[in-house]
């Protein structure tokens, strides 16, 4: 790279700095255009128009928690396969070792996702990508309109369908 | 870096911007008239010719409306989760390629922000930056609702980001490379990704639906549920940039798609093309002309997955969270895992098409399914009868 050619990353650095620009100018011009009239109304937290019932920031499902967990597991996994992947059809590779290094990385290959995949499978059988289904009960209301009625009315329009 | 060199690649850098920002700004114009098509009434239609000044004055309500933060809300992070999304969803278009090179005095410009070397991992990477504007966003609000879709929204990301990226790597593996242009360049003419990969695609695109939240996977703004999602709490500008993200994200990954399976600029004829182009105007016009004419079939291909976003939107319910996370975790990461090891298999033994074995599979099995599921049905409604 010859000196003052702005380098792969230095361009990227370019859009993040548009980008910054972007959203900064946008922000300061709706500033100062829009009103600014707050009260405590406006300002509470939306509840549905009930009070607010203190804060959000409690503890929430620990599902969330353990699908963060095994997705680090997960994620590290794919972190070792993309080199693996860039690396695996190099023929360059192939011919120094006498077409070995294919079967070679494949079979490393074989071994690393075959113990992940364990690692799946017992996530799995241990229940712990198991969402909680949401349980429907039926209603016990009784209607007071007899079925025949409703059989009547569905009669009635049949035709016009 | 001669001068003029320098400046055709600063005007592709403010071009490959402004595209975006105005293909995003357009979407939203797009997505009203093709709902309105589908559930068969007019869309907008006031503001301009076919309506079509109306994201400019929504842009303008967005400047105007009042703006607040909630009392409750911690006021710097509120601020900085639509930065973030917005900065995240701004930077990916940047390594896209847009098309070959073009011709400047004897130099050749690619036609393409910048060309780094590690393309799909810088996509993948800042795609996945993405989440913690709205995981920040949805958590700074201090709403009980924006709290529900900040930490579904993360968990859903995370889930369907294993899954993409392991159709990624099957991709990587017949390409050897990780640089975008040199996939693309790989499927010159009618060599596209999608006849090898045809299962990666699907997850793929599955998980782009995911990764964007969009339909049916846009249970982080499940107005049903959580009334505007991680988003209840913003107003004005803010919420602008929410959903503002939220289209250019759609133009990245339709652009990605398009790179990764479908050719990215190639298209059957395009050496026929070059060549008579080259013959009639001139190696320096010639040249550059077929670039325009395969940036315009890149865009072609960017437009129809936009389309089929839209199109999937207004056709497919919702998913439950449960089908959801069983979806990604025990149907499309397996599935994925399989493709990556049939796909090692096939290059070994000579073949790229191994990966139609697991659709062949897939739609054996589905039909098996099917058949069973009619039969117990059938046998259920008889023994009901009796």
């Amino acid at each position: 790279m010859q000196s003052g050619e702005l380098s792969a990353f230095g361009t990227i650095l370019l859009f993040i700095i548009g980008g910054i620009l972007f959203f900064g100018v946008a922000m300061l011009t709706a500033r100062l255009l829009r009103p600014h009239r707050p009260n405590a109304e406006k300002l509470s937290s939306y509840e549905c128009g009930e009070e607010v019932a203190g804060s959000a920031w409690g503890p929430f499902n620990v599902r969330y928690y353990i699908v963060a967990l095994v997705f680090i597991l997960f994620d590290v996994e794919l972190a070792f396969l993309f080199p693996w992947a860039v690396v695996f059809g190099d023929h360059k590779l192939d011919v120094a070792s006498g077409g070995l290094w294919s079967w070679y990385a494949l079979a490393e290959m074989f071994i690393f996702v075959a113990i992940l995949a364990l690692g799946l499978s017992y996530a799995w059988v241990k229940g712990h990508l198991d969402w909680v289904r949401p349980q429907t009960r039926p209603s016990d209301w009784q209607s007071k309109v007899p079925a025949q009625l409703y059989d009547r009315v569905n009669e009635k329009y049949k035709s016009s369908r | 870096m001669e001068l003029s060199v320098f400046i055709v690649k600063s005007i592709i850098i403010l071009a490959v911007f402004g595209v975006s920002l105005l293909i995003a700004t357009y979407s939203t114009w797009a997505e009203r008239k093709i709902a309105a098509f589908l559930q068969d009434r007019p869309g907008p239609n006031r503001a301009g010719i076919f309506g079509l000044l109306q994201p400019i004055a929504d842009a303008g309500k967005m400047f105007f409306k009042e703006d607040f933060i909630p009392r409750q809300a911690n006021k710097w992070l509120f601020i900085a989760g639509p930065s973030l999304a917005m900065l995240t969803a701004c930077m990916t278009s940047a390594v896209v390629p847009f098309g070959d090179t073009v011709l400047v005095n004897g130099a050749e410009v690619t036609v393409q922000g910048i060309d780094i070397n590690i393309g799909i991992l810088y996509v993948f990477g800042v795609v996945s930056l993405g989440v913690y504007g709205v995981m920040i966003g949805g958590w700074a609000s201090n709403n009980k609702f924006s709290l529900l879709g900040a930490i579904r929204a993360a968990s859903q990301n995370i889930s369907y980001e294993l899954a993409m990226g392991l159709s990624i790597i099957a991709i990587l593996m017949m390409s050897g490379s990780l640089s975008l242009r040199t996939i693309v360049e790989q499927q010159h003419g009618m060599n596209w990704n999608i006849f090898f990969q045809p299962v990666g695609f699907i997850i793929f695109l599955t998980c782009a639906f995911a990764e964007c939240n969009r339909t049916p996977f846009d249970l982080p703004e499940c107005e049903t549920e959580l009334i505007g999602g991680y988003h209840t709490e913003y107003s004005s500008m803010k919420l602008g940039f929410y959903l503002f993200a939220e289209y250019i994200n759609m133009f990245v990954s339709s652009a990605v798609i398009a790179v990764l399976y479908f050719g990215g600029y190639n298209y059957p004829g395009m050496d026929w093309v070059r060549e008579s182009l080259i013959g009639g105007l001139g190696l320096n016009w010639g040249h550059n002309l077929a670039t325009l004419v395969g940036t315009m079939v890149f865009f072609g291909k960017i437009f129809f997955f936009i389309f089929f976003f839209m199109w999937v939107r207004w056709t497919l319910p919702r998913f439950r969270y449960d089908q959801l996370m069983n979806l990604g975790w025990k149907g499309l990461i397996p599935l994925a895992i399989l493709n990556v090891v049939l796909t090692g298999a096939g290059l070994l033994a000579g073949t790229r098409l191994l990966s139609w074995v697991l659709i062949l599979g897939v739609v054996l099995v589905a039909t098996i399914q099917a058949g069973t599921a009619r039969k117990r049905t059938v046998a259920a409604g008889r023994l009901s009868k009796v």
